[in-house]
């Protein structure tokens, strides 16, 4: 048997030896990715989200606030309780409602009148919501945020151009513009035609409702509404958010276990069995080539059997090229067989080493997408992360999974990660400290 | 001069690691089939000089050949005249004992019958044939001893390197692997000894080189040592009354280069057994002291150390 090929079979026996150790290498990344997958949309994409806790102090008691109460409360992204101010804000303070929304006293007659005039009745600034909210949910703050205005529009113009107030509020109207001397006589004449039309439109209405004969109206709505539509790798394919969640999770167990191997090198330089390899008649590419390949293959056979666990119960396939797929994974398997032998390159002691090589791996997994993906990032931090090797292959990955790209899209994370290799192979090849000391 | 046919030619080595200097101009050599003995404390200059010779490290100047020739490259096929046994276990414990010497032999490109060959005979000599099938983890220390010698003999070489192999064996295995390498010494393999223990050095080895802080102190048989002493031979004496006894006279004695009492026993140290000893007996005759049992004994190699380096050997560990 050649040396290389013994050095090889040698790792790989003593890597399937620990059955335990292989079974928890490949049990946590399951369960692990299994859970964030199902956080991030599971499979088909559907997964129901939790509503959004929202707490409602009313301190106005008018149409308008009770309409603009029970708007928020019909939305299905929202679950609307009704609280006082001081339960409100211990509410938010402790984490179990998201916001609160409070309508202050003569919310209704200021916003009324604040639709025609821009102002409040008093000459004041446009009255104020006030929204407490937790500052841990920034993200559904402006989802509140959004879902009220729609909400406050609705209620206001309904109660303007149908209720009571709104025709009060109309018939005030009128009489200043007609009583206001200071008005142009043709502004004075265009507004008072105007609410005029305005007033005869709502007495019609009162009318017609006292007769049954029609409905009031329901106020200004969204002219608009959305038809959602994802776009994945093809018509009527639904996201998986498994893909996603299971090669985050083959990449940072991956690294971790190329990790081991360095730390495993370094240990092996302090032992005897360094110096029975070294009194072999081995060329050094043959100790750390077979290395690199033997960890290679160990990383291949993760990423084989996650996907394919991925595959069989959750039901992620490969939507793209299976070449582009295969090939972000060889690459990405060789830089993770360089990046060990890089940390047995650089490593004084086990004990630091390990340290400081746990946390760069944590880092590097973290900002390369696989816990989150990077699109919640800020774009500053999206474009610093391009010169982590894991965000190309979790790229990678997600173009050759559920995105369904083509094969020319895998090149690019192909290439970087092949330089990413290249580079932790020349460092650890020239930092390699071969000589033992005795 | 050396003789070029030497097995092993070490001229001049010196290793130094920063400040500290490892092995300082150390030169010997090992015919085919002899057994050298390198003694010393620990931290001498015994497993650089070794790991050297071996290949491990470069020395800072001086050269080793090996039949005539120098280790220039990683792959050079001259390692494959040398077996080393490292002091620290070189075994895989999650393996088999067989897997590892499979493993071993492979690594000098060794195949087929002659693995299967080469593996039973190393496991056969070493005793270890009935626990091929086990894994490492489960020998005692040594078990893993012989273990580790027998991945040394797999592709049969011609000197074998054995640095301080007995460390933490019981006596009985220690017994084993002496038998197993006074075995290797009759099929006339060379054999490099590293060793502490003074009583290894003079079992095994027909030379002895002596190491203290990287220098060479001496280099020759057990004999030759013995030579370097001021005595040579020591007479034992169990006086029958040795209550009052002053040996202290006795120096007066022609031959007699010391005297000194030890519980009871007297001892007599002398350089020509055959002419001291009869003068020894005569003059406690002629004093009045019996005694009931004479023997005569050689000093050790720790006499000879103390004698050299000044310091005990035991004392520098």
């Amino acid at each position: 048997m050649i040396p290389f090929l013994a050095l090889v079979l040698k790792d790989l026996k003593l890597f399937f030896n620990n059955r335990r150790a292989v079974i928890v290498g490949l049990v946590v990344p399951i369960l692990l990715a299994s859970f964030f997958g199902y956080l991030f949309g599971g499979q088909g994409g559907n997964a129901e989200t939790s509503k959004v806790s929202v707490l409602v102090i009313d301190q106005d008691g008018s149409d308008i606030s009770r309409g603009l109460i029970a708007q928020l409360a019909g939305d299905k992204n929202l679950d609307v309780k009704a609280s006082t101010l001081d339960a409100a804000r211990e509410a938010v303070r402790k984490g179990k409602a998201t916001a609160a929304i409070v309508i202050p006293k003569d919310f209704g007659r200021d916003a009324g009148h604040a639709l025609f005039t821009g102002s409040s009745e008093t000459g004041a600034n446009k009255p104020e919501l006030g929204v407490l909210y937790d500052p841990s949910h920034n993200m559904e703050l402006g989802m509140v945020k959004g879902l009220l205005s729609g909400a406050v529009m609705q209620s206001v113009s309904k109660e303007m151009f149908t209720g009571r107030s709104g025709r009060e509020m109309v018939d005030e109207s009128l009489a200043q513009v007609q009583n206001n001397p200071r008005l142009p006589a043709e502004d004075r004449k265009a507004l008072g035609d105007l609410l005029g039309g305005v007033k005869e439109f709502n007495e019609r209405h009162d009318r017609a409702g006292a007769s049954g004969q029609t409905q009031l109206s329901g106020g200004l709505t969204m002219p608009y509404q959305t038809r959602e539509e994802a776009i994945t790798s093809g018509h009527d394919v639904a996201y998986n958010g498994y893909a996603h969640s299971f090669g985050g999770m083959a990449i940072q167990f991956i690294l971790f276990m190329g990790l081991d191997a360095g730390i495993a090198l370094l240990m092996l330089r302090q032992s005897g069995l360094w110096q029975r390899l070294r009194a072999a008649p081995l060329s050094r590419s043959t100790l750390l080539g077979s290395r690199a390949v033997s960890a290679s293959l160990m990383s291949g056979f993760i990423l084989a059997v996650l996907f394919s666990f991925a595959r069989v119960v959750f039901g992620v396939r490969i939507l793209g090229s299976f070449a582009g797929f295969v090939g972000v994974c060889a690459a990405f398997s060789l830089m993770t067989a360089a990046f060990g032998l890089m940390v047995a390159a650089l490593g004084e002691t086990v004990e630091a080493t390990r340290g400081y090589s746990i946390m760069a791996t944590l880092i590097m997994v973290m900002l390369g997408g696989a816990w989150v993906p990077t699109f919640v990032f800020p774009k500053w931090l999206r474009t610093l992360t391009v010169v982590v090797p894991t965000r190309w292959a979790m790229d990678g990955l997600d173009g050759m999974t559920w995105r369904g790209l083509g094969f020319s899209s895998a090149l690019a994370p192909i290439a970087v990660l092949l330089l990413f290799t290249l580079l932790f192979g020349v460092v650890a090849v020239t930092r390699f400290r071969w000589r033992t000391e005795a | 001069m050396i003789h070029s046919s030497a097995m092993l030619e070490v001229n001049g080595l010196t290793k130094s690691y920063g400040k500290l200097m490892a092995v300082s101009g150390v030169s010997f050599r090992a015919d085919y089939g002899e057994t050298i003995g390198l003694l010393g404390p620990n931290g001498a200059g015994k497993t650089t000089t070794v790991s050297i010779i071996a290949g491990l490290l470069s020395p800072d100047s001086g050269e080793v050949l090996i039949e005539g020739k120098q280790v220039k490259r990683d792959t050079d096929p001259v390692k494959l005249k040398i077996g080393l046994v490292p002091q620290e276990m070189a075994l895989y414990d999650q393996l088999t004992a067989r897997d590892n010497l499979t493993f071993f032999a492979a690594l000098y490109s060794l195949a087929g019958t002659t693995v299967k060959r080469a593996i039973g005979d190393a496991l056969t000599l070493v005793g270890l044939s009935d626990r091929a099938g086990d894994k490492v983890g489960t020998f005692s220390g040594g078990m893993k001893r012989r273990l580790n010698l027998a991945a040394a003999l797999l592709h049969d070489p011609q000197i074998l390197l054995l640095d301080e192999p007995t460390v933490g064996v019981d006596p009985q295995s220690r017994n084993a692997i002496f038998e197993n390498l006074e075995t290797l010494k009759k099929r006339g393999k060379t054999l490099i000894y590293t060793t502490h223990y003074m009583e290894e050095a003079e079992r095994l080895c027909d030379r002895i080189v002596i190491i203290d802080h990287g220098k060479l102190i001496a280099n020759d048989t057990l004999q030759g040592l013995h030579k370097l002493l001021p005595v040579t031979n020591v007479i034992a004496v169990e006086l029958d009354h040795a209550d009052g006894f002053k040996p202290e006279p006795m120096l007066a004695l022609p031959e007699v280069k010391s005297a000194e009492l030890d519980q009871g026993t007297l001892r007599v140290g002398v350089h020509d057994l055959s002419r001291g000893a009869p003068g020894v007996l005569r003059w406690l005759a002629e004093n009045g002291h019996s005694y009931n049992h004479v023997s005569s004994e050689q000093p050790s190699l720790e006499t000879v150390f103390l004698t050299l380096t000044g310091r005990s050997l035991r004392d520098s560990r």
